[in-house]
């Protein structure tokens, strides 16, 4: 193999087990600023019970999305030396906004939020905890403006010629906002939300089956549902907002999400099928005219087909592409499904009593983790051949210094200690679980308290 | 070319770069440094100890080598990009180390078993000296310089290339010296028959930096002595390598008076001094190719545009006060000695 596929190969493993953990981060995160919250204004214990056991889980998840988030700063130089000179620019100030806008702010207070507990007073606790919670929402949106200015580059001009040629920023806010990064920013932001949320639901639903920490799980549950009840619908309306960002800067990765070779119409958009690449045709239910529709509110507008780009800018893995987009599609609306099921029943005080749907919650964790990846899969590879779209292809960016065996090395080390990595989470995560928020309720919650009491009279 | 108080857009950008790799030195210095004789501590209670003397700030401190690399990447990305595919090996052993590191801290308690702890602090303590010594070895190959083609790519980059001599007295002379300071920082967080011990390795890490710092000085003055011809040039820069013996020799001084917190002090003032001084000797170069100086990166061949650099310098002003707030507090809620508790390692 060659170091383009190599390097590739590479990258996408590696940011892909790193986007496992980020998600996590945010989504819990929220969760924690919700219940901390909730806890400082009501006082009611079962929230500091909350609060105190996902910290735990937190700290888990966090630890692991910093470490391998270095990699990534890491191989931009080591994989991708064309790259990184070219977008120096932009994506490197991008990246050291990142740094010093949001990462400092989360990683400092991630320290108070894990250990201060009785070191400060509730209220700076809260604080510590919101500034986390902060601080891996700005990060998010300086690395989904990173992403998004390789999409739909904004705000540069390039200087040089051929493999010269560099990026130079022009205008640092049209860069910032260049035209996908709103609507993609928000994607991601409830990606992870209700990331976070199915693995509160997940961990409650389970503690009832199996009949342990009833009070607070049931509040847990309670919690979850109604977060991803709210941030499925909203990511219905946010998917379809960043699809129509894709028809409409993107057209070549819309078709390819679509399996749509022929510029016609109306339009089909099918439900789920197979590409046929070879001949070009698409096997599957659709629905007439969909597509159309979707896009311009009108069954019989022309949309562009694959035939309207040139065979050599044309992402070539379209199979790969349909099928992710479809599992992201099918697998929110399955999440929305989930959420109003379950809230309804809960409305009507039923939900505890089905032990079958619990367990369909213990599993569903799986679901906007399988749909976060896949979204990002769809994402990028309908970038291709691009790296960064229209200005510099994939197999131009890699680093000429370095040789096919190196990165083979590389790689292999990263499958091996990633492995390693991935199976002491689950192993520690599932412990956490077994153990249960129990130990936290034999805490002395006298000085605390008499904090908490302090605090209201101040105010 | 735009300037800023009488200086060009690239050496302010220079200026950042190099006090943010000041910064991490002194800050991920103590808690590697620290890692680094974790191993030489023993019973458990101590060794949990130790680590929860770094417990709450390692992250902060990893966060300024995101912030150094992020702003090399932004302001020099012909260097970074260069330095870091002719590097990879050792680039990449770095962030595996990271890594273990990481994962040690964070699982080493969170079971009771012996050979699970003794595995972690096994892992902790190889990781945690690696990535001082790869820093080092790092430095040393810039230092050195490497054959570059005229479109500053690294010539035929072989897999071992990095582990030179030179190279490898300089990861080791960093690698003591961040144990130096990671030992007097733990003088700082422990109490008893404990803090006895870490005085006793702080006297051994002591000599052992010393003899290291001897051995890299000579070394640069017989075999690379291209690398003090700008202190030549203007003698009047020696006051910097007498700085910094003087500040290396204060430690020692006042280790024995027990006035720990200023040996702190100046073994982040003797970090700082190191690294300017190396930043004198190389500007405006940022790496010398050594087969033919005219393929030299350059930190005017290296930057970013004008205009790129000057919304950095924005960010970077708007920013540090903030980052230096947030570490000021951090730093300020966990003062004094360790005490364990429930939420600890």
């Amino acid at each position: 193999m060659d170091v383009e596929i190599l390097s590739r190969i590479q990258f996408a493993f590696t940011v892909s087990f790193h986007y496992i953990y980020p998600p996590l981060s945010i989504g819990i995160g929220l969760m924690l600023v919700i219940s901390e919250g909730m806890f400082l204004k009501t006082g009611i214990k079962d929230y500091e019970v909350l609060t105190r056991f996902w910290t735990k889980i937190f700290a888990l998840t966090f630890g692991i999305g910093v470490a391998t988030g270095i990699v990534m700063e890491f191989e931009f130089g080591t994989n991708w030396a064309t790259y990184s000179r070219y977008v120096g620019d932009i994506f490197g100030s991008a990246l050291a906004a990142e740094g010093i806008f949001a990462f400092a702010l989360e990683s400092s207070f991630l320290g108070i939020l894990l250990f201060g507990w009785n070191k400060v007073s509730p209220r700076v606790h809260f604080i510590s905890t919101l500034g986390v919670f902060l601080g891996s929402m700005f990060s998010a949106i300086w690395i989904v403006v990173a992403n998004s200015w390789q999409q739909t580059p904004a705000g540069y001009h390039i200087v040089g010629e051929g493999l010269e040629a560099r990026a130079e920023i022009t205008d640092f806010w049209e860069m910032v906002f260049n035209p996908s990064s709103v609507e993609r920013i928000l994607h991601v932001w409830v990606g992870a939300f209700l990331a976070g949320a199915f693995l509160f639901i997940s961990v409650h639903a389970y503690y009832l089956v199996r009949d342990r920490h009833q009070e607070v799980s049931k509040l847990g549950i309670k919690m979850g549902l109604i977060a991803a009840t709210i941030f499925s619908f909203v990511q219905l309306f946010l998917g379809h907002l960043s699809a129509d960002g894709v028809a409409k800067n993107q057209p070549a990765k819309l078709a390819a999400f679509e399996g749509h070779y022929h510029t016609e119409n109306p339009a089909d958009l099918y439900l789920f099928g197979w590409v046929d690449q070879q001949s070009k045709e698409v096997y599957g239910i659709k629905v007439p005219g969909g597509l159309s529709f979707l896009l311009h509110q009108n069954f019989d507008t022309k949309v562009k087909g694959l035939d309207a780009f040139d065979e050599n800018n044309q992402p070539t893995q379209v199979n790969a592409i349909f099928q992710f987009y479809h599992l992201m599609v099918g697998i929110g609306m399955l999440l929305i499904g989930l959420s109003v099921i379950g809230s309804f029943l809960l409305w009507r005080k039923q939900l505890f009593d089905k032990k079958w749907l619990l367990w369909i919650f213990v599993f569903a964790v799986i679901l906007p983790q399988l749909a976060n990846q896949f979204g990002w899969f769809a994402a990028e590879m309908g970038r291709q051949p691009w790296v960064v779209y229209g200005l510099l292809r994939t197999s131009d960016a890699l680093s000429k210094a370095v040789r096919a065996e190196q990165v083979l090395f590389s790689l292999i080390m990263f499958t091996f200690i990633y492995s390693l990595l991935f199976a002491l989470f689950i192993y520690l995560l599932n412990k956490k679980i077994k153990h249960g928020p129990n130990d936290m309720e034999l805490i002395d919650h006298r000085t605390h308290q008499k904090d908490i009491n302090n605090f209201y009279s101040k105010d | 070319m735009e300037t800023f108080l009488g200086l060009d857009y690239p050496t302010l950008w220079y200026l950042v770069v190099g006090a943010l790799f000041s910064g991490y030195g002194i800050l991920d210095g103590f808690d590697l440094g620290a890692g680094a004789m974790h191993l030489f501590i023993k019973s458990d209670k101590n060794r949990r100890i130790a680590l929860n003397a770094v417990g709450p700030v390692w992250d902060g401190n990893e966060v300024w080598l995101v912030i150094g690399g992020g702003t090399l990447f932004a302001g020099f990305p012909v260097f970074y990009a260069t330095l870091f595919s002719a590097m990879y090996i050792p680039f990449m052993l770095f962030i595996w180390f990271i890594i273990l590191r990481a994962i040690s801290i964070e699982f080493r308690s969170k079971e009771e078993m012996k050979w699970w702890r003794s595995m972690w602090d096994v892992a902790y303590t190889i990781s945690s000296a690696m990535i001082a010594f790869l820093l080092g070895v790092v430095l040393g190959n810039i230092l050195q310089g490497i054959p570059l083609d005229e479109n500053y790519e690294a010539i035929d980059p072989n897999l071992m290339m990095f582990l030179n001599p030179y190279s490898i007295i300089v990861g080791l002379t960093t690698l003591a010296m961040m144990m130096m300071h990671g030992a007097i920082y733990l003088t700082l967080k422990t109490e008893g028959k404990l803090f006895d011990h870490v005085v006793y390795m702080l006297e051994k890490c002591m000599i052992g930096f010393i003899i290291m710092y001897i051995i890299m000085s000579l070394f640069t003055l017989i075999f690379l002595p291209h690398l003090a011809e700008r202190f030549k040039e203007y003698p009047e820069l020696f006051v910097l390598p007498v700085m910094a013996v003087l500040s290396i020799a204060n430690i020692p001084r006042l280790a024995k008076k027990k006035k720990y917190l200023q040996a702190f002090v100046f073994s982040s003032l003797t970090f700082s001094l190191l690294l300017i001084m190396v930043a004198i000797q190389l500007y405006p170069a940022l790496l010398i190719a050594t087969n033919d100086p005219a393929n030299s990166i350059t930190i005017y061949n290296a930057a970013a545009s004008e205009k790129g650099l000057e919304l950095m310098l924005t960010i970077a002003a708007i920013g540090t006060p903030l980052v230096l707030t947030y570490t000021f507090i951090v730093y300020k809620v966990f003062w004094g000695k360790v005490k364990l508790d429930e939420h600890s390692y």
